[in-house]
């Protein structure tokens, strides 16, 4: 059984406690809002972007300690990161986060990142974890509409 | 920790809940190595063997479609539909079993009231009062009754304790008022309505009133002459029977005068490409083949609550929500949302800034289910400001020791993320 422990990590309680990059970005050149409708999380990405590097990130918002962490741990990966480098990342993190428990993840592949991987142990929370990088996409390809869990 | 710091509530005599308990197959297993400690009935509530059976009986003997064959069967599957609408009737004590429409759930009691009863009478610039407590079901079919008919939906406010604001309420009853549409009892806060005061209220200016007893009817004993609604709806599988059947309770004339709902088999008497006949009460309502298993088990679990009876039931839920009040209240952080006067034993809380989510995900893995969200009732979360609760709500089933179960696993929640 997995503990409880390899869902809250210490550097996952450690991000919820004191999320980064965490307030308004007055410069930001594109936005999007994240929505998880099962459990009210809210948050909203600001992005920096210049050419196409991602300049600077910011979010605000309340959430579960899975979503706000996840979130916090994503602005920090991608911070500096070209849009490309950073689809790829959102490519990687959801192949981790959907990967089946029983199977490796490739820890390499998204760093840091790597502490959510107990969340697939817990499918009810995969959600959490990825709203904020649904809405990176959302901001990203600056659709209209809020990005949606489900 | 001292699991018993609060008095114990003394045993009824003439409830054992021990007996109960073992009647209940889902409740004899172990969650994640711990016994379950299933705190989710405002959810849905377990099921007794005896439902269980009925289900199986019903598959393996007598599964025929009702109303129809005259073979064996089928003859044995009506009278078992039948007879379980009877029970209903009796449960909430209906002058006439052509009162009791079978529907899937609360949720289409509710649709089909606000279609037939809805698009037949409600005209532009009438009003369809609601309550600031009701669950998504009570809401949106109203808007859309509304968007349909140019009516207009009101909302009555409830106060800091979860009771409605009866002044307000009074003040919202005017001529214009065609619908008093409210929930007997709150999933989410436990308020226990006072409905007769406000059937009357509708009464003075002759609007029609429909109370959603979703959570009401496995908690409490419901007497439709006696409150007097128009319209009573509750979900079978709140009060021990199964998924998929719920049931309208309508007066007889206005059922009687109403359109149908939806159209097909079973609820016509003759059909000829110019012109279809409506069946009699309540067929007309009940149009395709039902839910008969679930009809049948739902007869069964209102006859197994009967036999315990809600009096010893009251007692017993009235004991555990006033051992779980005083137990939550002294866990530190935590904060009840919903202390109405009359209130059931659903205790939605929050914890300093831990979010549901998280308590409900880490409680769960010491054997406690508990529902985390905003429990189908987004607007109560707006009007406390919160985005979610975490909600213990009980049956006759659970135990003081549950509760315990509860306390010591929030005690986890603040060591893990405090």
């Amino acid at each position: 059984m997995q503990d409880l422990h390899d869902l809250y990590q210490e550097v996952i309680l450690d991000h919820n406690r004191r999320p980064r990059n965490f307030g308004p970005l007055p410069d930001a050149t594109q936005s999007a809002k994240g929505h998880n409708p099962l459990c009210g999380d809210k948050l909203t990405l600001s992005l920096k972007v210049e050419g196409d590097r991602i300049t600077d990130v910011m979010f605000e918002g309340s959430g579960c300690a899975i979503s706000k962490s996840s979130a916090s741990l994503m602005t920090d990966a991608i911070k500096g990161r070209t849009v490309d480098e950073a689809t790829e990342l959102f490519d990687r993190f959801h192949q981790m986060v959907t990967t089946p428990s029983d199977q490796p993840v490739d820890e390499a592949a998204v760093g840091k990142l790597a502490v959510l991987a107990g969340v697939r142990e817990f499918p009810a929370r995969v959600k959490c974890a990825s709203l904020a990088w649904h809405t990176l996409k959302a901001a990203l390809t600056k659709a209209p509409d809020p990005a949606k869990t489900e | 920790m001292t699991p018993h710091a609060v008095p114990v509530p003394a045993a009824s005599s003439s409830f054992d809940v021990k007996a109960v308990r073992a009647q209940f197959p889902a409740l004899q297993q172990q969650v994640h190595g711990k016994p379950l400690a299933y705190l989710d009935n405002a959810a849905t509530t377990q099921k007794p063997q005896v439902v269980i059976d009925a289900l199986r009986h019903y598959y393996e003997r007598d599964n025929a479609n009702v109303h129809r064959g005259v073979h064996a069967l089928s003859e044995r599957a009506t009278a078992a539909f039948e007879a379980s609408r009877r029970t209903v009737q009796q449960l909430v004590n209906a002058v006439s079993e052509r009162e009791i429409v079978f529907t899937r759930n609360a949720t289409e009691s509710i649709n089909l009231v606000a279609r037939a009863w809805g698009d037949w009478q409600l005209k532009p610039g009438d009003e369809v009062l609601i309550s600031a407590m009701e669950h998504h079901s009570n809401i949106v079919p109203w808007q859309m009754a509304c968007a349909r008919t140019g009516a207009i939906l009101k909302v009555a406010p409830i106060d800091d304790r979860g009771d409605v604001i009866m002044e307000e309420f009074e003040r919202l009853v005017t001529t214009k008022t065609k619908m008093v549409a409210v929930v007997h009892l709150s999933n989410v806060l436990g308020t226990i309505n006072p409905v007769e005061e406000m059937i009357a209220l509708a009464r003075r200016v002759g609007a029609t009133v429909l109370i959603d007893g979703s959570q009401a009817a496995y908690h409490m004993a419901v007497d439709v002459q006696a409150m007097a609604p128009d319209f009573y709806v509750f979900t079978g599988h709140k009060i021990y029977g199964p998924t998929g059947i719920g049931v309208l309770y309508g007066r007889e004339s206005l059922l009687d005068a109403m359109p149908p709902f939806l159209g097909g088999g079973d609820m016509i008497s003759s059909v000829t490409f110019e012109k279809s006949e409506w069946n009699g009460l309540p067929y007309k309502f009940e149009a395709g083949t039902p839910n008969i298993a679930a009809a049948i088990g739902l007869g069964r679990a209102v006859e197994f609550v009967r036999d315990i009876g809600f009096e010893a039931i009251g007692a017993h839920e009235a004991a555990l929500l006033a051992y779980a009040t005083e137990r939550l209240s002294a866990v530190p952080g935590l904060r009840l949302v919903g202390t109405a006067r009359r209130k059931a034993s659903v205790l939605s809380f929050v914890m300093s800034d831990l979010h549901p989510h998280d308590i409900g995900t880490i409680v769960d893995r010491e054997g406690v289910a508990i529902r985390t969200g905003h429990h189908c009732a987004q607007p109560v979360m707006d009007r406390y400001s919160i985005p979610a609760t975490a909600r213990a709500s009980l049956a006759m089933y659970n135990t003081t020791d549950e509760i315990d179960a509860l306390v010591v696993a929030l005690d986890r929640v603040r060591h893990l993320l405090g």
